[in-house]
């Protein structure tokens, strides 16, 4: 059985902004939560800048499937992959992620 | 073993005729060697007049040859035995040639009036006449500054564009009846008159100058209609005469009015000896423009390595903008042909006067001349002695179009690119203006035919896209025209009425400056905080570990010791590296997210506000110290700086903006470097545009002199005000200058002339935006709920982001790399 963290209120989310948690393992996480109200949760660490910045990138759309822009040197990567859209070889981990009576709950992979 | 072929002449001619051979000789056949007169590298004498705005040569400089090829300036060639086959230059070097080619050009002609070599007597030819007539200038004393160009020609007027931009008040004598008598007819040169005038440049035509005297320090002019000019210079700029005496001292034939004589393929009488450019006499025929000049060049490099071009009578056709004015002229502009009819088109309330000169059944276009409005140009050249493609009325209103153009007509006169050609291009793959330049070299010279291009890629179905991004079809200037117009204020809205998808990180916080520059809000204030780049959104500068840098405002770099003392203890406090920038101010690096509303606390409460080094925003407004302490300074620039830092602060913009004032000419802020800059004069301040460091650095040109303060601030306020409303995402200044039709002429009609009728309007969008300034920072100190966005953790606010962690380096903290990338950004 995965280890479950409530990270906090689904109001606590800007819509199209990420926030990042900390997990009990002391993975970083960016937790999303776009415009439609779909929630995704990806690991917050940039692998090409190796900094802990994702989930203060700007979410949105290419061709139709939700992103979100490194702020260090603006990678898209997909939300429901963490698939790199520059270079498919490149991709982050992403986290099943929902909500439980109005709370964001993220589980460890 | 390679030949040697001798070039005489370093100008554009000369310089041509080595880069044509260079292109063509692969093989290595020729080595080659140039003797230029002047001491500085080739440059494009046709741009001379652009010299006034930067006084940097550089910018006028054309591209070095490679190095096989010899370059000798200040060294020119003083004669020439042609049975030894030698030149022997000024140095006394002595060279053997196989090939020689005499590019000497043209030298000013100077009526031989009295006192036409007194001091204060000048020609306008090279960098360096322009140097001394700025010289001359610069030395003149307060007062009411006059300057006479004797000649109304082409080069009369570029002269008298020179000298206004100097800030001197032009006069310009002229022989003939009207000006420019050998482009334009008498309807042309009468609206050239009229509109030159309204630029403060008094013309005299129909009249000659009989004599210069010299007056105490000011030299006198008679006219022939018996008027007498009060001036402190004089230009000759009465047109030019080839430099044929170092070829007639060899003994080389001469053409009937001067020119060294050739035939079509630009030989000599001597078949060792070419002669291209303005110093030949092509059966009987001397040019005084450079394209014929690069069609000759182009016949003798294919002559050398084994061609049989040969040069066609040239198309002396020209376009130009003299004082802002269109001026074009092509084909049998003057009617000469029997029979020819005339159809033309005099507007005298939009300013324009336009004639078509057709063959005696009307069938067959021959020429034409067009002044104030010469858009059509580009269209109608290339059909000179073809069929009138449909009503001359509606060709000279624009309606031609590049369908219209058969295929083996010249798009560009220039380089002699036909239209077939550039549809080759196209098919090869050319999508835009930039890819044919480099293909075809068309657009390259003069320009004029750029909008022809523009309209081939249309006609051939590529689509030029100025769409944001995939979100918007539209452009950011069309996107903003919507805002401003819709008063549309959220992206949503935006993006669901007039684009599709949800948006991306191009159009997002394009739209949010968009929205900030338009009325005021905060830049976090509801759906707004979602749209900004993370710099504006955390209000501070990602570093490369994912911390922030903090930079507070610091207006014109002055600052109270007290001040000083609060960001020293601040950065001591929380431990931030500390760093001078280039804008006078102090950057503060190292900060976590959580970290930053607690320091901003204690800078506001010191009186500190946001610098808004994170935003695409005004940035500062640097500044020397000004008359107040400087020995040489001739205003208060740290006064300026201020006030004009305090007014524009907070204003957000297409991309960054950077300024600077210096108090006297030393230039010691460095302000040309900037988006706008501002440089004390004796009475009052010079301001200058478009300028940038940075990747590609840009000069700024000077946009207006000697206006006062309040002029200065109002005519900022119209220029800022336009950058914002109509430049392109992330475009400088420099870049938006560069790209604009018409360039800083049309920018200074747009905001000094107020062509458009838009700067109340733009002058009142700026009174909106000072009114409405408030510091972003103090607005998030006071707002619980943007505050509380600044956390590490949305599940452990107080806990540090574990991956960040420093190192000391020079007594400073500086951060610990995040180990080897698993990936290398790119």
């Amino acid at each position: 059985m995965t280890e479950a963290t409530t990270v906090c209120a689904l109001a606590d989310l800007i819509p199209d902004r990420g926030a990042a948690a900390l997990l009990p393992s002391g993975e970083q996480v960016a937790v999303f939560r776009t415009g439609s109200g779909e929630l995704f949760a990806l690991s917050n660490i940039d692998p090409f800048s190796r900094a802990a910045v994702l989930s203060r990138g700007i979410v949105g759309d290419l061709r139709g499937v939700p992103v979100v822009a490194s702020p260090m040197h603006k990678q898209h990567f997909a939300l429901r992959t963490g698939e790199c859209v520059e270079d498919p070889a490149v991709s982050v981990p992403v986290y099943p992620v929902r909500v439980e009576s109005g709370r964001v709950v993220v589980e460890a992979r | 073993m390679a030949q040697r072929l001798v070039v005489v002449g370093n100008g554009m001619v000369g310089h041509r005729l080595v880069s044509a051979v260079r292109e063509r000789d692969g093989a290595g056949r020729w080595q080659v060697e140039v003797f230029g007169e002047e001491a500085r590298p080739a440059y494009d004498r046709v741009a001379l007049t652009s010299y006034v705005d930067t006084w940097d040569e550089a910018r006028l400089r054309l591209a070095d040859h490679d190095s096989e090829v010899t370059v000798r300036l200040g060294d020119p060639v003083v004669a020439i035995d042609r049975n030894a086959r030698t030149v022997t230059s000024r140095s006394g070097l002595v060279r053997g040639y196989d090939a020689l080619a005499l590019a000497t050009g043209s030298y000013p002609f100077v009526p031989p009036i009295p006192g036409h070599d007194l001091p204060g007597c000048h020609v306008y030819r090279t960098i360096d006449d322009l140097d001394r007539i700025r010289e001359a200038a610069g030395r003149l004393r307060v007062g009411r500054r006059a300057a006479l160009v004797v000649g109304g020609g082409l080069l009369g007027l570029e002269a008298a564009k020179a000298l206004r931009d100097m800030g001197l008040s032009p006069h310009v004598v002229e022989l003939a009846p009207w000006l420019m008598p050998l482009q334009v007819d008498e309807g042309g040169g009468a609206l050239l008159r009229r509109l030159v005038t309204s630029l403060d440049v008094t013309v005299h035509a129909g009249t000659g100058t009989q004599a210069v005297e010299q007056d105490g320090e000011r030299l006198i002019a008679k006219l022939g209609n018996g008027t007498e000019l009060d001036v402190d210079l004089v230009v000759f700029a009465a047109g030019v005469r080839p430099r044929d005496s170092l070829a007639v001292e060899a003994g080389l034939a001469r053409g009937e009015r001067g020119g060294v004589a050739v035939d079509a393929t630009c030989r000599t009488s001597d078949p060792a000896v070419w002669a291209v450019g303005e110093c030949a006499c092509v059966e009987g025929r001397v040019y005084g423009l450079v394209a014929p000049g690069y069609a000759m060049a182009e016949v003798v490099a294919d002559r050398l390595l084994g061609g049989s071009a040969t040069f066609a009578e040239a198309d002396t056709s020209t376009k130009l903008k003299l004082l802002g004015v269109d001026v074009a002229s092509f084909g049998d502009a003057h009617a000469r042909a029997e029979g020819a009819l005339e159809v033309v088109v005099n507007d005298a309330v939009a300013g324009s006067y336009k004639k078509l000169v057709l063959s005696d059944d009307a069938a067959t276009l021959l020429g034409g001349v067009l002044v104030g409005d010469a858009s059509a140009y580009a269209a109608l050249r290339p059909l000179v002695g073809r069929p009138v493609p449909g009503d001359p009325v509606g060709l000279l209103s624009g309606a031609v179009s590049a369908g219209a153009l058969p295929a083996d007509a010249q798009v560009c006169s220039c380089h002699a690119v036909t239209r077939a050609a550039v549809d080759g291009a196209i098919a090869q793959g050319c999508a835009d203006v930039p890819a044919l330049k480099a293909c075809t070299k068309a657009g390259t010279g003069c320009g004029s035919c750029v909008p022809m291009l523009r309209q081939l890629l249309t006609e051939a179905g590529v689509e030029q896209s100025t769409a944001l991004c995939e979100h918007f079809t539209q452009s950011r200037v069309e996107l903003f025209e919507i805002v401003r117009s819709t008063g549309v204020a959220t992206f949503s809205e935006l993006v669901t009425r007039y684009g599709t998808g949800r948006g991306c990180d191009i159009c997002k916080p394009a739209v949010a400056s968009m929205l900030a520059s338009l009325g005021g809000g905060h830049v976090l204030d509801g759906e707004r905080a979602a749209l900004q780049d993370t710099n504006d959104h955390f209000l501070a500068n990602i570093q490369r570990n994912g911390t922030y840098s903090v930079v507070p405002r610091i207006p014109g770099g002055e600052i109270t010791p007290e001040k000083l003392m609060v960001i020293a203890e601040v950065a001591r406090d929380y431990n931030l590296y500390t760093k001078i920038t280039g804008g006078q101010r102090i950057d503060l690096f190292g900060a976590t997210v959580e970290a930053l509303p607690a320091i901003w606390r204690r800078l506001v409460d010191a009186g500190f506000e946001s610098g808004h080094a994170y935003g695409k925003a005004l940035r500062t407004v640097k500044s020397c110290v000004g008359s107040t302490w400087c020995r040489y300074g001739v205003q208060d620039s740290v006064r300026m700086a201020i006030e004009l830092e305090l007014r524009y602060r907070g204003l957000r913009s297409p991309h960054k903006l950077k300024a600077g004032v210096s108090g006297c000419a030393r230039e010691c802020a460095e302000a040309r470097s900037k988006d706008f800059g501002v440089i004390a004069t004796e009475h009052g301040w010079n301001l200058y545009v478009g300028g940038n460091g940075g990747f590609t650095p840009r000069h700024a040109q000077l946009l207006v002199s000697d206006v006062d303060s309040e002029t200065l601030v109002r005519l900022i306020d119209r220029f800022l005000m336009f950058y914002v409303r109509t430049a392109d995402r992330l475009q400088r200044t420099a870049a938006w200058l560069e790209a604009m039709e018409g360039g800083l002429d049309h920018l200074r009609e747009v905001v000094v002339e107020d062509s458009l009728g838009i700067c109340a309007d733009l002058e009142a969008a700026m009174a909106r935006h000072v009114a409405s300034y408030a510091d972003e920072w103090r607005g998030v100190l006071e707002d619980q709920e943007k505050l509380a966005r600044f956390t590490s953790f949305v599940n452990a606010p107080g806990t540090p982001d574990p991956t960040v962690s420093f190192r000391e380096e020079r007594g400073q903290r500086v951060p610990v790399l995040l180990g080897v990338p698993e990936v290398v950004g790119r």
